[in-house]
């Protein structure tokens, strides 16, 4: 039972919450009657889309995938010296040189994609709200079943 | 130069629209033009790629130079298939942008700039969508030619464009988050997002991975929804229907063939029709599902008195033709599907310019006020019966030699109920428009009902369209003839694009009997 | 439709963690994704590559610049879009009628005021920061931008919509909001004249003869986050703008 606990829901606990917060934006985008309520839904499920990207980017124990500057700066002297083609025996005989270890940093590509996906998301929730505004003063009601209703009315009268 | 092409063609309508943004604001006038020059110059350059695409195999051009290893940056690959559709893309573009003109500057004079400027990006984001060869990429473009096309449909002068566009703005987010869903299973899995390089993860994968499962799944239901597949086609012919003319020329042929487009690049190249259809059970009910696409379609489009409207759902049934074609595992059914993607976006745009034209000089909306047009409008009709005929299936349109490939993949691989659908299909189009025939070509009586007030008002002001309107649309009919004049021309390379290494992984397109 | 949306979402739930069993553990280092060789290639090589040690900044600007650069592009796109569906052109100059909101934008409460006048600076200031110092620690041209769309918005909500609009007007937000996407597109571009692939911006190099192929690298992707930045910061402005007036430019909330 532990076992099997583990293995589905403890290993995976990140992906359960991404699950379940999609499942409650995409039931909302679905069902709900309030257009702003369908963009709430909207915005709760490309936020636990992101969620799910990144906690899949995730290596336990590892830090930011930025690199720490001491790292950063033996390494830019290596390689500048390198590239000038000076001799490097000074600079690797008194630094230690660091060897960078991808398991320290976490994975920076889904960081990346999210980040396109967060102005993604941004930019849809703008274009729909200014819609919804444009419904607004069309239809003086953001109730989709009264804007229905008025669309039929105005059907039957043209 | 000519191997940078392939950034070009996106380059030349980025910078049009951007340019368009920046004078059109001080002088309006030059929008115009400025477009127009961006779209000529694309169509060059995508002419430019498929000569090279033909002559000298697959371009594989890396964003940045970061090609080693592969996937760190961002490839565009084009072989003969996206070379092709990138071409109809352009061709499109500039034949509706030509039409536009007058349209859009006596619509809304103020806002000619931001049409243009979001006309010219949704183009490129298309074109984009077709050559990119990252996954992830393809998302971002998806977004932007969707997002352009929310502001497009948005902005009809009707009151119900809104609420058009806002149903169309939650379907399509739902798509296209589905779309980066299975992209994110997809990466999960395999650890890169370069198409190739998922399609090499998968062959090496051992045995079955859900992950992989519900990654395709995931994808599939999003494009479906995004091209408006049977189920899922809710959102379509009011979001198609309410926008200006300019917008729907280019909207209707496009989205959702590109929709198409993309669902058979990833059947072919990330996932491999060997993957496709060896590992998965539901080959058979996607068929099934086309099928009832298709009948769907067309009873629906029999019930509808609006023109465009009818065309609509008549664009419902083509994407069950194409889909069905795609999932046949069979070689000509998936040429079919790949020469009707191109010939499909022709017609449509046939249809969608004669609506827009009918609109705009006679006010025809609905199809019993089309009485006489034949008379009043004789080029405009011309073209349109050439659309027409292509929408039936007569020779020699191209809509005739796609049904033949698609109904000899069917009867190859045994699918008759797709057989007969799409010979159901065809017949429903005949009646359909030898209808409308009928009504423009012997008229109506006027006596019943409310013909009346319309008809002698009207009668004297009905003129032939403007040489602006009328050019793109003669231009669309003659380049559906040519298609199904140089059918076999056009099969042959997509065949060897198939058959050779271009497309990897078509080992399971059998040309005899489907699956062996 | 309650029960029709509620059994989709069961079954796309289901569908969803069908694939659980199948899925790499959390913080697995070793699952496909995180040690696949492209992000080890991220982690191992960005500062060779180009001397930038957030490596997010660099795969953002550099390996897969071609991304943010349409990412740019969507953000222009929503400004754009908002403004061709909301905008209110009827030709009536700007000031022609008496707007309601005005006096009540006067008697906004002094101490407001004096906190925005404080706080703006700072603010803006401190994007600035996170824009420039967007490869050396978290930050980039997107949060930057966003920062310093919010101190325009601020001064929206605190002293009314014209008075933020007297200082950027929608002529010039609409022209930066253009200038920023060229900026990016137009690093890629020189990339182009110069021989080199797009966005390729090593061969930059040549432009500034004192340095190397990684620095310009580096700088490159400076100044293509300073595009990003006009971009967002003028289009956050725009939307906010828009949306609250209902697309008229006056009056504010």
């Amino acid at each position: 039972m532990s076992e099997i606990t583990s293995q589905y829901l403890i290993d995976h606990f990140n992906f359960w919450v991404a699950v379940v917060l999609m499942m409650i934006g995409l039931y909302a985008m679905i069902t709900k009657n309030n257009l702003i309520k369908k963009l709430i839904g909207m915005s709760i499920f490309q936020t636990a889309i992101i969620l799910f990207y990144v906690s899949a980017g995730v290596k336990e124990g590892a830090t930011i995938p930025i690199l720490e500057h001491h790292v950063a700066e033996t390494e830019q002297v290596e390689a500048g010296e390198h590239a000038e083609g000076h001799s490097t025996t000074k600079a690797s005989s008194s630094h230690e040189v660091h060897a960078i270890n991808p398991d320290d940093y976490s994975n920076p590509l889904p960081h990346v994609l999210m980040l396109t996906a967060i102005v993604v998301g941004v930019a849809t929730l703008g274009v729909a709200l200014a819609v919804s505004q444009v419904i607004y003063k069309n239809y003086g009601t953001l109730e989709e079943d009264e804007i229905l209703a008025k669309i039929k009315a105005a059907e039957n009268d043209g | 130069m000519a191997e940078q092409y392939p950034i070009i063609v996106l380059l030349v309508l980025l910078f049009g629209a951007l340019f368009v943004g920046l004078a059109g604001m001080a002088d309006r006038r030059v929008c115009f033009p400025l477009t127009m020059t961006a779209l000529v110059l694309a169509v060059m350059v995508s002419v430019g790629i498929l000569q090279r695409v033909i002559s000298g195999g697959v371009i594989r051009y890396f964003v940045g130079g970061w090609s080693r290893p592969v996937g760190i940056g961002i490839e565009l690959r084009i072989d003969t298939i996206n070379a092709l559709v990138l071409l109809t893309i352009t061709t499109v573009g500039l034949l509706t942008a030509l039409f536009s003109f007058r349209r859009v500057q006596e619509d809304k004079t103020e806002k000619t700039p931001l049409f243009y400027v979001l006309y010219l990006l949704l183009i490129m984001g298309l074109s984009g969508m077709v050559i990119t060869g990252d996954a992830f990429n393809l998302y971002v473009l998806l977004e932007v030619s969707s997002l352009t096309s929310y502001a497009l449909i948005a902005m009809g002068k009707s009151r119900r464009a809104a609420v058009a566009a806002f149903s169309y703005i939650i379907m399509g987010t739902i798509g296209a988050s589905f779309y980066l869903l299975g992209v994110g299973y997809l990466y999960l899995r395999t650890g890169t997002l370069n198409m190739m390089e998922i399609h090499q993860a998968i062959l090496a994968l051992d045995g079955p991975s859900s992950t992989i499962v519900v990654a395709f799944v995931l994808i599939l239901v999003g494009l479906m929804i995004k091209m408006a597949f049977f189920p899922l086609f809710g959102w379509l012919p009011n979001a198609y229907s309410y926008c200006p003319s300019s917008t729907s020329c280019v909207v209707a042929p496009l989205m959702t063939k590109v929709g198409v487009y993309v669902m058979v690049r990833m059947m072919l190249t990330v996932f491999g029709t060997e993957w496709v259809f060896e590992n998965l059970q539901y080959t058979q009910w996607m068929v099934g599902i086309a099928v009832l696409a298709i009948l769907a379609g067309s009873v629906m489009a029999l019930a509808q008195v609006e023109l465009k409207k009818m065309f609509c759902y008549l664009i419902v049934a083509e994407v069950g033709y194409m889909v069905g074609g795609a999932w046949m595992a069979n070689h000509w059914g998936m040429v079919g599907t790949i020469y009707h993607i191109m010939g499909d976006a022709f017609m449509t745009l046939c249809m969608f310019l004669a609506a827009g034209i009918f609109v705009k000089q006679a006010g025809v909306v609905r199809i019993d006020q089309l009485d006489g047009m034949f008379r009043k409008m004789p080029w405009t009709m011309a073209g349109f019966v050439v659309g027409a005929l292509a929408m039936i299936g007569i020779p020699p349109t191209c809509g005739f030699f796609s049904k033949l490939y698609l109904i000899r993949g069917g009867m190859e691989s045994g699918h008759w109920g797709y057989v007969m659908a799409l010979l159901i299909s065809s017949l429903v189009n005949a009646v359909l428009f030898f209808r409308i025939f009928e009504i423009a070509y012997f008229g109506k009586k006027p006596a019943e009902g409310h013909g009346h007030h319309v008809d002698h008002s009207e009668e004297s002001v009905i003129k032939e369209a403007r040489p602006s309107a009328l050019i793109p649309l003669l231009a669309t009919a003659v380049i559906i003839v040519l298609l199904g004049l140089f059918n076999s021309n056009l099969v042959e390379l997509i065949e060897r694009s198939l058959q050779g290494s271009e497309v990897i992984g078509t080992r399971a397109l059998s040309s005899k009997g489907g699956l062996g | 439709m309650k029960w029709v949306g509620l059994i989709a979402v069961i079954f796309t739930g289901g569908l969803l963690l069908s694939a659980m069993d199948d899925f790499p553990n959390w913080g697995d280092a070793h699952s496909p994704a995180n040690a696949s060789p492209v992000s080890q290639y991220y982690i191992e090589k960005t500062i060779e590559d180009s001397g930038v040690p957030n490596m997010v900044t660099a795969v953002l600007a550099d390996y897969r610049g071609y991304d943010t650069m349409f990412e740019t592009v969507v953000v222009l796109i929503a400004g754009i879009a908002i403004m061709a569906i909301l905008r209110v052109m009827n030709g009536v100059p700007g000031g022609a009628r008496p707007s309601p909101a005005h006096e009540i934008g006067d008697q906004h409460d002094i101490i407001i005021g004096t906190t925005c006048r404080l706080l703006i600076p700072v603010l803006q200031l401190f994007a600035l920061y996170v824009i420039a110092h967007g490869h050396h620690s978290p930050g980039g041209g997107f949060q930057g931008g966003v920062i310093l769309g919010a101190s325009f918005i601020l001064t929206a909500i605190a002293k009314g919509l014209d008075p933020a609009l007297e200082r950027l007007p929608e002529k010039r937000y609409v022209k930066l909001a253009f200038v920023g996407v060229v900026i990016y597109s137009g690093f890629g571009v020189a990339c182009l004249l110069l021989g080199e692939n797009f966005l390729d911006y090593g061969v930059l190099q040549v432009l500034l003869p004192t340095i190397d192929a990684a620095e310009a690298r580096s700088h490159s992707m400076l100044g293509v986050e300073v595009g990003v930045a006009f971009t967002v910061s003028a289009i956050m402005f725009a939307i906010y703008a828009n949306l609250a007036s209902k697309g008229e430019l006056e009056g504010g909330l």
